[in-house]
């Protein structure tokens, strides 16, 4: 008794096993490709650090002034460190205003409302193209394939005036459903729905499961991989969406934070510590969500990117 | 003769899909929310703009039948041209960078660094900011007064470079920000399959002998063909299709002298600011063309490229 719960917990094993797994790999990998030899990775390891600092430095840049005064920021000799200290005036600034939360639950709402009609609407069209039957099937599935070639930014004139026509305009509504239209992703689910063994379905068909059980019970439970994948993908489409969004909604209460940031200098003129400071807030949320989820979505970007290969 | 085996073809298929239908069940009625939502947001867009492309339209929306009126003004209107020829220069100056320095960064981590997770990091956490933070965070980087960029330019010993605000410079400008925001995505499509090439293909190749560079060279690079292909065509598309990055860095302006606008602010100008609706819809569906003819020539450039090397 005493014994196992001094036993750590099996997913923490779970977690360490994965990660010695990973580094034998990657000693593997650099054993196959460099030998012994040290120089390389050491030289190899400076480029990528280097590079690395690059990719940083702006997010550290922005970090720091938006830790400074407005005078701080703009004053010569540029200093990490400023005279005075830092200050978190920018960010009280920002939360007093409020609005950029505003933008971000918005971004929420619409992100998450479409992220779930996506992968409804797209994963019930894989599957009816992988696993059933019906007249049309091959010539409806031809067409879908066609229609991921249209840039839906060719089509901002014509949707405009049609969401005018249906009333949708400033609403959200009209921001969300344009977004919900991915043949891409049917494709995706497609190609993943035929890859599920037929043994599992026949079983199931044999105890008299209709379709929708199948699909329901069957074949999305085992695809939990690429919901999740796609899921992620829409989701980090929708949040980042400008254009639409732009076109779409003039009232300030409904914009979404690419939106409401593009914004923000036209209003307050240039002042770069406080936009700073908004800026790192707008960038807090999928930042801690890819440091929580990390394996998770660095997968479905490489699933849906290489178009479910 | 020919078309009777063809009704004959379609009837037998007609048979088995009735038997199949039986035994499986109808799936149309899981297309219904994709078709309707297609239809409606899609495909009913394309063919209204088709028809809005031969009108007129004003302000208040009554427009005229004008034949193919606009698409005559288009080709004959050199701002259509330099937009499209920005969007180009953009597409060729992006693409490049966008993939050699991809391979090479997820080639670095993948021969070896301990540590994936930051460099991961490091590299993608730009692609997931809002385009709109990216901006901001680079026109102050880039102010040519106080901004960063330019301050360590001076100290260096050069001169200050008017980053945004040159007609020569400000389309890098776009380029470098652009590059920094999206890497992350070329980098994790080429790190995955760096990952998927087995490990026997090394071992076999360190059998022959091969060193390092040999391995890269015969090995690595060989089995990304594939890959490589597909991030340089999703890249060209993508960036055929700039317009966010230009439109906030410049506050819906042109940049400078216009040497930044994109053919899609131009028909969004078009369309939204001037209310020619028709006109834009005619540049949209131009635009489309030069999309699709640049997608398949590529296409059928990496074919070609392909199909050589299988013979050798």
């Amino acid at each position: 008794m005493s014994a196992e719960i001094l036993q750590p917990p099996t997913f923490v094993q779970a977690r360490a096993r994965a990660r010695a797994e990973r580094r034998a790999e990657t000693r593997r990998t650099r054993g196959l490709l460099m030998g012994r030899s040290r120089t390389g990775r050491v030289i190899a390891l400076l480029i990528l650090a280097f590079v690395a600092l690059g990719w940083l430095l702006p997010l550290a840049w922005a970090v720091d002034t938006s830790l400074k005064t407005e005078t701080q920021a703009q004053s010569l000799p540029l200093r990490w460190f400023p005279e005075g200290g830092f200050t978190l005036e920018n960010y009280r600034t920002v939360f007093e205003r409020g609005e950029v939360f505003t933008w971000m639950w918005n971004t929420l709402l619409i992100a998450a409302a479409v992220t779930v009609l996506t992968v409804i609407i797209c994963a019930l069209a894989g599957y009816a193209f992988s696993r059933t039957v019906f007249m049309g099937r091959r010539m409806l599935f031809a067409l879908t394939i066609a229609l991921i070639m249209v840039p839906g930014q060719i089509l901002i004139v014509p949707l405009f005036k049609e969401m005018d026509a249906l009333n949708l305009i400033d609403t959200f509504w009209g921001v969300i459903l344009p977004q919900t239209v991915a043949p891409m992703m049917v494709y995706i689910f497609k190609q993943y729905f035929d890859q599920v063994p037929q043994e599992i379905e026949d079983a199931a068909r044999v105890d008299g499961a209709g379709n929708w059980r199948l699909f329901w019970n069957v074949v999305l439970p085992v695809s939990r991989p690429i919901v999740a994948a796609v899921a992620i993908f829409v989701f980090i489409s929708a949040w980042n969406n400008f254009m639409w969004p732009f076109i779409v909604t003039n009232n300030p209460d409904l914009m979404t934070l690419p939106v409401g940031l593009s914004t923000v200098k036209n209003a307050y003129g240039i002042i770069y510590a406080q936009t700073m400071a908004s800026a790192m807030i707008a960038a807090l949320p999928l930042t801690i969500l890819f440091m929580l989820f990390q394996r998770q979505i660095v997968k479905a970007v490489a699933t849906t990117g290489l178009g479910g290969q | 003769m020919s078309s009777s085996i063809a009704a004959q073809r379609r009837g037998a298929r007609d048979v088995a899909t009735t038997q199949a239908v039986k035994r499986l069940g109808s799936g149309l009625p899981f297309l219904i929310p994709f078709v309707v939502v297609a239809v409606l947001f899609l495909i009913i867009p394309v063919l209204y703009g088709v028809w809005l492309s031969f009108t007129e339209q004003s302000l208040m929306g009554n427009g005229g039948f004008v034949g193919i009126d606009n698409y005559a003004e288009a080709f004959a209107d050199p701002t259509m041209w330099a937009t499209l020829g920005n969007t180009v220069m953009f597409t060729v100056m992006s693409t490049v960078p966008l993939v050699l320095i991809a391979l090479v960064m997820a080639l670095l981590v993948y021969i070896g660094i301990p540590g994936q997770w930051f460099w991961r990091l490091a590299f993608f956490a730009p692609y997931l900011l809002p385009v709109a933070v990216v901006v901001q965070v680079w026109t102050w980087l880039f102010n040519s007064d106080v901004g960063f960029v330019n301050y360590w330019i001076q100290q260096i010993g050069l001169d200050k470079v008017g980053w945004l605000t040159d007609v020569d410079v400000a389309m890098w400008s776009i380029v470098v920000l652009t590059v920094w925001w999206t890497v992350g995505f070329n980098f994790l499509l080429y790190l995955s399959s760096l990952q998927a090439i087995p490990d026997l293909l090394y071992e076999a190749a360190e059998v022959d002998g091969a060193g390092f560079w040999r391995k890269i060279w015969s090995v690595t690079l060989p089995q990304l063909r594939g890959t490589t292909v597909l991030v340089a065509t999703l890249q060209v598309i993508a960036s055929l299709k700039v317009f966010d990055q230009m439109f906030i860095a410049f506050n819906g302006g042109s940049g400078p002298e216009g040497s930044t606008r994109p053919i899609l602010q131009y028909i969004y100008d078009t369309g939204f600011t001037n209310y020619r609706m028709g006109y834009a819809s005619a540049m949209s569906y131009i635009f489309f063309a030069v999309i699709i003819v640049i997608t398949v020539a590529f296409q059928l450039l990496t074919r070609t490229r392909k199909d050589k090397s299988n013979e050798r």
